[in-house]
């Protein structure tokens, strides 16, 4: 009898099957994890997370007979008191007589728990920061690894063997090594010479010298030996600083008091969409948080996500501070600046001047993508999509006609966020295999 | 027999190492082969984590397996319900193999330990190597081996033909699994080792042969229609076999796909023997188990509190519910044959007259345990309960027979555990064993070689139930795409011969390209 101990194996054996099993029903799985966030609280969008599909995706069908029709017989235990012959209502269900129950191939969801990570890789499949331009050095904080020739020293696991052979079969030449098939030449006459009886006069001469010579080979075997430390060749590596994107993202929101609990929750869900998205698929961006009324502010995560200040509404506040942001801190030739401002569109007329010229001529010309989030009143959603428009969004109209780079949009509800977050930043030439 | 006392327990806490297991095993070893005088497989005791046992059980408990996203489904469905709390695992695994393969759970105390090495690598160790329907169906020298095969044959399918295809086939495949078993033994044992050879053989024939000028080559003229006697046989039909008759005469079908058949075609097979002997097996290891834990406790080799955790495990194995508790699911097969087996011992030990009566052969019989090894050796599920289901048995589990008749209103007790009923009730029980009984009898029975090469497939009605509409439709698509035309399903009453309903599927173009 043997015992193993196969604990210590490594696990996760499933995973490609897991892996297989999700891409097959990936549409299913995908639709699943959107839909399954709208019921999310805005603290646990990236947890991982039990999802359900619909069993007939995955359905594996068998040629098996019906549970209805036909005649059957079956027997079973605990008999209290019927007698042979007696008549028996049949249970709902029709034939299947006695209980079912229990054995779970119904036609319900098949459900089944997703990691965090395949969480957020079915999550935020296909998306990406538009127009990511420019690239330049950053002091060695990103390194890149490429070869760089051979090195007489190194890591085991870096021997080159094709170029230490080589070392030594050039040095065995130089140092005219003897072959084996030298040795085994004068090894043969030797014992030719040695086995002939009766021996030739000048054999014991010619014996002599062909141990000499034997010897001789011997040692010169031994003392070039086959490969030598000095053949030794490792393949070397060194590490090279690469240009990276530098991004910062600006997250301009209205927490003004005309903005609804409603309205603030479908903001804050957008962006929190949009801050997991960046932190989890971009090393290099920064994220900047300003939240306005009447007055803007740069705060941290924590505030813009949960404070509950409020106030008037003054858009151009907000763009101010941008401005004076990225002057103070993000130098536009070196940084990808992209922008995401959410508001219930409410404003003064007065301000939209202001908020369109900044816009014009300061804002977009520096950023590589601006993008605006109108969220408007649940109840609103098919009377707003008629025609009556706020301030705001009329101000931006004519600026989103004119700048490829402004893009606009509208939500009412929870449910609109995540198709126009992704609509907003999905990745060219996927749009139409995704809609 | 003078008996070895034990000089101390072999264990007192619920901790175990390996030098315990050693210990439990050598002790348990002389009870079970030299006085129960099992024949097993050597074994092979291997310690996995719960997570390996998920792992195991998505594979259907092999140690390897072929990728397929099927199993991905299984694992997740399972990883969830035990990670919910609503399902334990199992605390072993066996496999039938030689030698034999033990997976035993780091999580079981060392009592469980115990239980677990006298159930199965003793009780199903022994069913598997003295079983008939194993020795007749199964390769446990090669299986193995030709997993290892089978796995590696599908990943470099997958690899020269892309995921997509192979996992086309699969699908398929295992659709159409049930209908790919042989149900009569040929002569000729399996030997999955030469399998494997012949493969390579045949590729090797095949590259050796091509020469691309066969292509051009025109095909030949027309041939004659040929009577359908002989053309039914010259195509060996009918034949219930659908994997191995799309095997060898699929007409559009890759070689590579033809393997992949075969390999599924091979697996099913292995795991044939077990669905028709699920109660046998399961009873054979646990009246083994049950026999060996009372010994060891008799001897002193356990504690009593030890065994009473043996005892409260080993009642909830065997608890069989009844009709109308909310549980019940169908037999119980560790109850069903853990209790058929005490009985017989109960008939050989002291028998009644009414058992003298119905078992005269065994009845009085001084050797129980070599009346039960021929058991083990000689009947499957069907035929051990059809003879071994005795009234004392049908009258201890209040055994009653429900006939549900089409077309009546309602359903009628036909059976009662009385003088009446007892020969109906273990004739019936019976047939719910029946492999046949439970599984639709599907087979091939022609094909329109003449014309549009149309198969035609006939299912044999029985008691007029039919298949399940949905999923023979399903089927039948696969079928079709394999077979790569027109496929008619007929519903025929195995009576009667009258149609009852029929199905076709038209081959999707698209699929073998």
């Amino acid at each position: 009898m043997h015992i193993v101990d196969r604990r210590l194996n490594p696990g996760g054996k499933s995973l490609v099957n897991r892996q297989r099993f999700l891409r097959r029903a990936r549409a299913y799985v995908q639709q699943a994890v959107r839909d399954s966030l709208k019921d999310r609280s805005i603290k646990d969008l990236d947890k991982e997370g039990q999802i359900s599909i619909q069993r007939d995706v995955i359905h594996e069908p068998t040629l098996h007979r019906a549970a209805q029709g036909g005649s059957r017989e079956r027997v079973f235990p605990g008999n209290h008191d019927y007698m042979e012959g007696d008549r028996i209502k049949r249970p709902d269900g029709g034939a299947g007589a006695g209980s079912k129950a229990g054995q779970g191939e119904g036609n319900d969801d098949f459900q089944f728990a997703l990691s965090r990570e395949e969480f957020l890789d079915l999550f935020l499949d296909d998306l990406e920061l538009p127009d990511l331009a420019k690239r330049r050095l950053i002091g060695g904080a990103v390194d890149g690894i490429r070869r760089a020739g051979y090195s007489t020293a190194g890591n085991p696991s870096n021997l080159s063997v094709p170029r230490t052979m080589q070392k030594a079969m050039s040095r065995r030449l130089a140092l005219r090594r003897p072959k084996g098939a030298d040795l085994a030449r004068i090894e043969e006459e030797i014992a030719l010479i040695e086995a002939r009886d009766p021996p030739l006069p000048d054999d014991a001469v010619r014996l002599e010298a062909l141990r000499e010579e034997r010897s001789t080979i011997i040692r010169r075997r031994n003392l070039i030996a086959y490969i030598d430390p000095v053949d030794l060749r490792y393949r070397r590596f060194e590490t090279v600083p690469k240009p990276v994107a530098q991004a910062v993202m600006f997250c301009l929101m209205d927490v003004s008091g005309s903005m609804t609990e409603h309205m603030k929750d479908l903001a804050k869900r957008f962006f929190a969409l949009l801050h997991l998205f960046l932190t989890r698929c971009y090393e290099h961006v920064e994220v900047v948080f300003i939240h306005h009324t009447d007055r803007a502010a740069e705060v941290d995560e924590q505030t813009f996500f949960y404070s509950t200040v409020t106030g008037g509404t003054l858009v151009s506040s907000a763009l101010d501070k941008l401005i004076e942001v990225v002057q103070e801190r993000f130098r536009p030739d070196d940084w990808n600046i992209y922008v995401a401002q959410a508001s219930d569109g409410d404003t003064m007329q007065s301000d939209n001047g202001r908020v369109v010229s900044l816009m014009q001529q300061d804002i977009l010309p520096f950023s590589q993508y601006f993008a605006y989030l109108e969220v408007g009143r649940e109840e609103f959603a098919d009377i707003e999509s008629i025609g009556t428009t706020t301030g705001l969004w009329q101000a931006y109209a004519p600026v989103s006609e004119a700048n490829r780079n402004f893009v606009m949009r509208k939500v009412h509800h929870r449910r609109e966020i995540y198709p126009v977050f992704r609509e907003l930043f999905q990745r060219k030439g996927v749009a139409e295999r995704s809609s | 027999m003078t008996v070895e006392l034990a000089p101390a327990p072999l264990f007192t806490g619920s901790d175990w190492d390996f030098s315990l297991i050693n210990r439990i095993h050598d002790t348990i070893e002389p009870i079970a082969l030299q006085e129960m005088k099992l024949n097993i497989y050597p074994n092979q005791i291997e310690i996995i984590s719960a997570e390996q046992m998920l792992d195991a059980y998505s594979s259907i408990g092999m140690p390897l397996f072929y990728k397929h996203w099927s199993f991905g489904k299984q694992f997740v469905t399972n990883e969830m319900m035990y990670r919910k709390g609503l399902r334990g695992l199992a605390y072993e695994l066996v496999i039938n193999s030689d030698p034999c393969i033990n997976y035993l759970m780091q999580e079981n105390s060392a009592t469980m330990q115990t239980l677990v090495i006298a159930h199965a690598a003793f009780g199903h160790n022994h069913f598997f190597k003295n079983n008939y329907v194993f020795k007749q169906w199964t390769d446990a020298e090669g299986i193995l081996d030709y997993l290892e095969f089978a796995k590696r044959y599908i990943a470099q399918c997958e690899e020269r033909y892309g995921q997509l295809p192979v996992e086309r086939v699969l699908d398929a495949a295992h659709a159409l699994m049930n209908q790919g078993v042989h149900r009569y033994p040929r002569v000729r044992p399996r030997d999955l080792k030469a399998e494997a050879a012949r493969e390579a053989e045949r590729q090797a024939y095949r590259d050796r042969i091509y020469d691309d000028l066969w292509r051009t080559v025109p095909s030949g003229a027309k041939a004659d229609a040929i009577p359908s006697d002989a053309r039914r046989a010259a195509l060996g039909l009918p034949q219930e076999n659908i994997l191995y008759f799309l095997e060898k005469t699929g007409p559009l079908l890759q070689s590579w796909q033809r393997e992949i058949l075969r390999i599924v075609r091979l697996i099913a097979q292995y795991f044939y023997p077990q669905r028709q002997t699920k109660a046998m097996n399961e009873g054979c290891a646990t009246y083994t188990h049950y026999r060996i834990m009372t010994t060891l406790h008799e001897r002193g080799w356990i504690t009593d509190g030890s065994f009473m955790e043996f005892l409260s495990s080993h009642t909830n194995v065997v608890y069989q519910p009844t009709y109308d508790s909310g549980q019940f699911g169908g037999f119980n097969p560790y109850a069903l044959g853990f209790g058929i087996m005490s009985d017989i011992e109960r008939i050989c030990r002291e028998p009644t007259e009414e058992d003298r009566e119905w078992y005269p052969e065994i009845a009085g019989s001084n050797d129980a345990m070599e009346v039960l090894k021929d058991i083990w050796a000689n009947y499957r599920d069907e035929s051990f309960v059809s003879q071994f289901l005795s009234p004392h048995l049908i009258r201890q589990w209040r055994l009653f027979k429900i006939l549900d008749k089409q077309g009546e209103s309602e359903l009628r007790v036909d059976a009662i555990h009385d003088e009446r009923g007892y020969r109906r009730i273990r004739r019936s029980l019976a047939r719910e064993y029946e492999i046949g009984r439970q599984e639709p009898d599907i087979q091939v029975v022609d094909v329109d070689l003449a014309g549009d090469r149309k198969l035609i497939v006939e299912h044999a009605v029985l008691d007029g139930v039919q298949l399940d509409a949905g999923d023979a439709a399903m089927v039948l698509q696969n079928l079709a795409n394999l077979w790569g035309y027109e496929v008619l399903l007929r519903e025929v009453d195995s009576e009667t011969r009258k149609e009852l309903k029929s199905h076709s599927a038209q081959p999707n173009a698209a699929w073998l390209r």
